[in-house]
């Protein structure tokens, strides 16, 4: 167990009284509640965390944020693993485990190291230029690429964790709870809005949890603790720590992923571990900071290489000494804080380092008061040390190149600051206009898109004062008019001197020779590779960015953007606006794929809809089909039969004797009013108008431009109400097309539409034995042919149940379909089987139904059509009225297309070898070849071996098919081809003589 | 995702929705006597402004009831919403 010999004694916000055990690739280590693993870590003097993404270059922690581009590590094992996790933003808990990325064997030792000493193999673009031939060795390359480049491991079990998701609404959401934040959730709420004020980190503070400042007389924690207080009585208030708004999207609608349970050693069982917030805010207040930028200098990118303001935080909100002897690297007068800080915890400070020629007189005279020198006008030109710097180069600047003798200073810490960058992530998601502002060398907020406001240093107010104040005024307008928002917090705190943009920090080495400077870390960008990137004529910003991939990992370049567009800007002779930025783009950090899917998985992805039916389907072992949300009966297999030998027998007790099929699951529409008649006279492509009571029709529905998108029967039940039937999968569909016009096109019409289908149990009774096993079970309904014709309907009672029952088939057999009401579907299934076994009554499944349909050449629609086939191409024109003036499709058969002669028909196949089943979709060529291309006329669109034919049988669309009657085709398979003979689309019954038994 | 105002049931998430596209665009009568071209224009050609358009959203998953929206393209404003029959704006 190693000490934590890089705490300092006193001061921070963790928890000295708890001690919290880790490991680090498998080593023990300690920590304190309140720590990050980063801070954990530096405690313990670790800086060495990872190598580099392309170079396998040794890597240390870089900032205390959401920004780290280096410390990414993979925390927890098995399926709860989680790759490519900030270091700087892992809550340390006890039992943390975590693991170094991209190295092997380890860290100190990496084979992949040598990609170092070979980079000047790897230039931008390396990938495009080099994997480029031939083409098919591209999945080899692939492989070798995404072993020897990468990041940390995806998990491979399934997650066991559960994640949530909520809707939110609310006035005012303020997003970060730093000084600005703080205020302006504060002053929204005290005039009454209901507010969420959200933040990523563990503890709500932002920059006030590491600062030194005074606020209303008082040291900043203090005003923080009260300004909580203050927002924790408010009942209107939600505040929401560990969480990141990640994407700001229309209409003030920001999704925000708070981190539930991720901090915890044995979280609660009822908790997820994370929670997806989706918000509508009438208002929203950025308070989202700012991001500060490294300077871009030889070798910068040394383990102990670190932001300054990362340090001041490191000692201060974690009382932990990042180094013992520092040099500060600075173009800015903030810079030397951190310096100051570190002098005042203990360290030495080696040197102060500014590229000014004249910094600020005040830091400068605080930085003599401790004894550490200034070097103004200078330049680190270079860094040495393996898996921590341990010395740099210091150089006098003259204009834009050193000059003069080199000086070394030994150090085991860097601290750089190279100003500011304002976080307009969100702001720009939400389609915010940006405007470049040369003093502070970034871009900032300029006109909102959304009831949107920016305030403090994401607007580029780096200075306590101005963020108390802006945040105030933000939350109040927020807010609106009404009720008393009080008076901004004052604070005592120096102005903030901004740092200019200065992209390279000259050296005595030249750009792209010896030495790198670094630019984007994560994704080992150098400047050497956005000037070459430029040079080979990458001009946009956005080539630049996929050239190079500066700015695409999963940091998404919060430290590399501006200073890239810098060096573009430079090299192009261009100002930074001109060369304009990326696209910002969800997520502001990465979420989880868990997150997304949150409890919208496994039976809770999507409804399942059972039938009344269903628990007798189990009972017996049907497999089951899912047709749409439905789940239907597919066979009903008796012990040793397969799907054929189950689909055989059911097909044969269907024409011998007699079968029963659960139809519940028939859209069933029920409308009434004096129109009806009108509107299915419109829908329907025959007519409608001499529909007697008690009587069934079948029809055909087609959308405008003709073609077929459904089919069913709808029978008239009284004077003014009928009952529409459709195909399973389509009812929402038809109800929503029959409003649609009833709505929008003829409001006049008095017809009420109302979804029958769960209302209804429907059970068919299918076979020669139909009639009689019917019989056994009615008295008030007579069943023969004159008192109940084919194409009627009769209410009265089946098994003692109210009872409508339809005399309308699918198989082209004797059929009654009997509806009950749906409770007592069940009970008629029983009653049926009962009944029924001196007639051998058989249940069949939907593919039975297929099989006897396809008998018949009866089309479902979605099966034989797919919605460009016209009733004249399917062969059904006898359903097409020639008389009615107007119906949906009308006046699109006689466009030119849809009037042509050689359409995709509709037609059967059979076989040579009647033994030979066609695949469905197998593509029918009427020209064979000994290879592709051939040219393709149509394809099988359903096929089964038909015992009661005897042979198998097809249907399928063929171009000009029904003048190609008695041609043989051909459908080519991978292993073999499969010859033919076109047919009518007809096997069973030719003369349709089996209807009335 | 759009907040979109339904004119029956006030704001509701744009999930709540669909769209079903461009407004204002009658049943043409007399069929017969129109052009094969000018049948084509109903049944297939749509304006696709770039700015205010004018379209029908079903409260799908809510009243069901059909509605006009002015949306504008660019920017997603819906300047207004209105019920089946009243005038484009």
């Amino acid at each position: 167990m190693s000490k934590q010999s890089f705490r300092l004694l006193e001061g921070g916000r963790i928890d000295r009284a708890k001690t919290v055990g880790f490991t680090f690739d498998g080593k023990r280590y300690e920590g304190h509640p309140g720590d990050t693993l980063a801070s954990a870590l530096l405690a313990n003097g670790v800086h060495l965390v990872g190598r580099s993404f392309k170079y396998h270059r040794p890597r240390g922690i870089v900032t205390s944020g959401s920004e780290e581009p280096n410390a990414l590590v993979q925390l927890g094992v098995g399926p709860r693993s989680e790759p490519n996790i900030r270091a700087t933003q892992a809550e340390l808990f006890e039992g943390l485990v975590a693991e170094s990325q991209n190295r092997w064997p380890s860290l100190g030792f990496d084979i992949g190291g040598v990609n170092n000493l070979l980079s000047r193999y790897f230039p931008a673009g390396f990938y495009y230029k080099t994997f480029m031939w031939p083409p098919s060795f591209w999945m080899k390359y692939e492989y070798f690429i995404r072993r020897a480049a990468g990041l940390g491991k995806a998990p491979t079990g399934p997650d066991p964790d559960r994640y949530a998701k909520t809707f939110a609404h609310c006035d005012v959401l303020v997003v970060g709870a730093g000084p600005a934040g703080l205020s302006a959730a504060i002053a929204a709420g005290r005039r009454g809005a209901r507010v969420i004020l959200a933040d990523e980190q563990a503890e709500l503070g932002g920059s006030l949890l590491a600062s030194a400042d005074q606020i209303e007389g008082r040291p900043a924690a203090v005003w923080l603790a009260e300004a909580l207080a203050e927002l924790g009585r408010m009942t209107d208030v939600r505040l929401l720590p560990r969480t990141t708004a990640f994407g700001y999207y229309d209409h003030n609608y920001l999704t925000l992923v708070e981190r539930v349970s991720d901090h915890l050693t044995s979280p609660p069982a009822q908790l997820p571990r994370q929670r997806l917030w989706r918000v509508r805010a009438r208002q929203v207040v950025l308070a989202t900071g700012a991001i500060e930028r490294p300077l871009v200098f030889a070798d910068n990118d040394r383990p102990g290489i670190m932001m300054a303001s990362a340090v001041s935080t490191y000692l201060r909100r974690y009382a932990v000494l990042p180094g013992n002897r520092a040099v500060l690297l600075t173009n800015n007068d903030g810079g030397y804080e951190a310096a100051l800080d570190l002098a005042q915890a203990g360290g030495t400070v080696a040197a102060i380092v500014d590229l000014r020629a004249e910094p600020g007189a005040l830091p400068v005279e605080a930085a003599k008061r401790r004894g550490i020198e200034v070097l103004a006008g200078h330049a680190i030109t270079g860094t040495t040390g393996k898996f921590r710097v341990d010395g740099v180069s210091v150089m006098p600047l003259s204009g834009d190149s050193v000059t003069g003798s080199a000086r070394t200073l030994s150090c085991d810490l860097v601290l750089h600051s190279g100003g500011w960058t304002p976080s307009v992530h969100l702001f720009s998601q939400s389609r915010g206009k940006l405007r470049w502002e040369e003093s502070i060398g970034a871009f900032v907020p300029d006109v909102s898109h959304e009831a949107e406001r920016s305030a403090g240093a994401c607007c580029g107010s780096f200075g306590l004062a101005d963020c108390l104040t802006e945040g105030h005024a933000a939350g109040a307008a927020a807010a609106g008019a009404a009720g008393d928002a009080g008076q901004a917090a004052t604070a005592m705190a120096g102005a903030v001197e901004p740092g200019r943009l200065a992209p390279i920090v000259p050296s005595t080495v030249p750009v792209g020779h010896d030495g790198k400077y670094f630019v984007d870390f994560q994704n080992d960008v150098t400047a050497a590779d956005v000037r070459l990137a430029n040079r080979e004529g990458y001009r946009s910003v956005e080539h630049v960015k996929r050239y190079t991939t500066m700015g695409m990992g999963t940091d998404q370049g919060k430290t590399s953007n501006v200073n890239a567009l810098g060096i573009l800007a430079e090299a192009q002779g261009r100002p930074v606006p001109d060369v304009g930025h990326t696209t910002f783009r969800p997520p502001y950090t990465p979420v989880a794929i868990g997150v997304f899917a949150g409890d919208d998985q496994g039976d809770l992805l999507d409804p399942i809809r059972r039938t009344p039916i269903h628990s007798w389907h189990e009972s017996v072992g049907a497999p089951f089909e899912n047709v749409g949300q439905w789940r239907r009966a597919w066979y009903y297999p008796k012990p040793g039969e397969g799907l054929h030998e189950a689909v055989a027998r059911e097909s044969r007790a269907v024409r011998t004797s007699v079968g029963i099929v659960d139809a519940s699951t028939l859209g069933k529409i029920d409308l009434q009013g004096p129109d009806v008649a009108r509107l299915l006279n419109l829908v329907y492509t025959n007519a409608w108008s001499k529909l007697d009571i008690g009587r069934c029709r079948y029809g055909l529905m087609c959308h405008e431009d003709g073609m077929v998108f459904d089919d069913g029967v709808t029978t008239r039940l009284g004077e003014n109400h009928y009952l529409m039937s459709t195909t399973t999968g389509n009812a929402a569909t038809v109800l929503g097309w029959l409003e649609n016009w009833l709505q929008c096109e003829y409001p006049e019409m008095r017809v009420y539409c109302t979804s029958v289908t769960e209302q209804w149990s429907t059970v068919a009774i299918n076979g020669p034995m139909a009639r009689k096993l019917l019989a056994e079970l009615t008295t008030d309904i007579p069943l023969d042919s004159a008192s109940f014709p084919f194409m009627s309907m009769r209410e009265g009672h089946v098994a003692g149940i109210p009872a409508r029952v339809f005399r309308i088939s699918f198989t082209g057999d004797l059929s009654f379909e009997v509806n009950v009401p749906s409770s007592y579907g069940h009970a008629l299934w029983l009653a049926l089987l009962a009944a029924g076994e001196k007639y051998r009554a058989t249940p069949y499944g939907t593919e039975t139904m297929h099989v006897l349909r396809a008998e018949k050449g009866f089309i479902i629609v979605g099966q034989e059509t797919d919605g460009t086939f016209t009733p004249y191409d399917l062969g059904m024109g006898w359903a097409v009225s020639k008389q009615k003036p107007d119906f949906f499709g009308k006046r699109s058969y006689t466009r030119p297309d849809t009037a042509r002669a050689d359409r995709k028909h509709l037609v059967g196949l059979l076989t040579e070898n009647p033994n030979d089943v066609l695949p469905e979709g197998g593509q029918v060529v009427a020209e064979l070849k000994d290879k592709p291309p051939m040219i393709m006329i149509g394809h099988v669109t359903s096929s089964y071996m038909s015992p009661n034919v005897g042979r198998s049988i097809a249907m399928a669309v063929i171009k000009n098919g029904r003048n190609r009657m008695g041609d043989t085709v051909h459908v080519p398979l991978p292993d073999r081809v499969i010859r033919a003979k076109v047919t009518e689309p007809k096997f069973y019954d030719l003369e349709g003589k089996r209807i009335d038994g | 995702m759009l907040l979109i105002e339904c004119p029956f049931c006030g704001p509701r998430a744009e999930i709540e929705f669909s769209c079903g596209g461009e407004g204002h665009i009658a049943r043409p009568q007399n069929q017969e006597a129109l052009s094969d071209a000018a049948w084509a224009d109903y049944l297939f050609m749509r304006k696709n402004p770039k700015g205010t358009q004018y379209e029908r959203w079903n409260h799908a998953r809510g009243c069901r009831r059909w509605f006009n929206v002015a949306r504008d393209t660019v920017t997603h404003r819906i300047s207004k919403v209105y019920k089946m029959g009243e005038p484009q704006p």
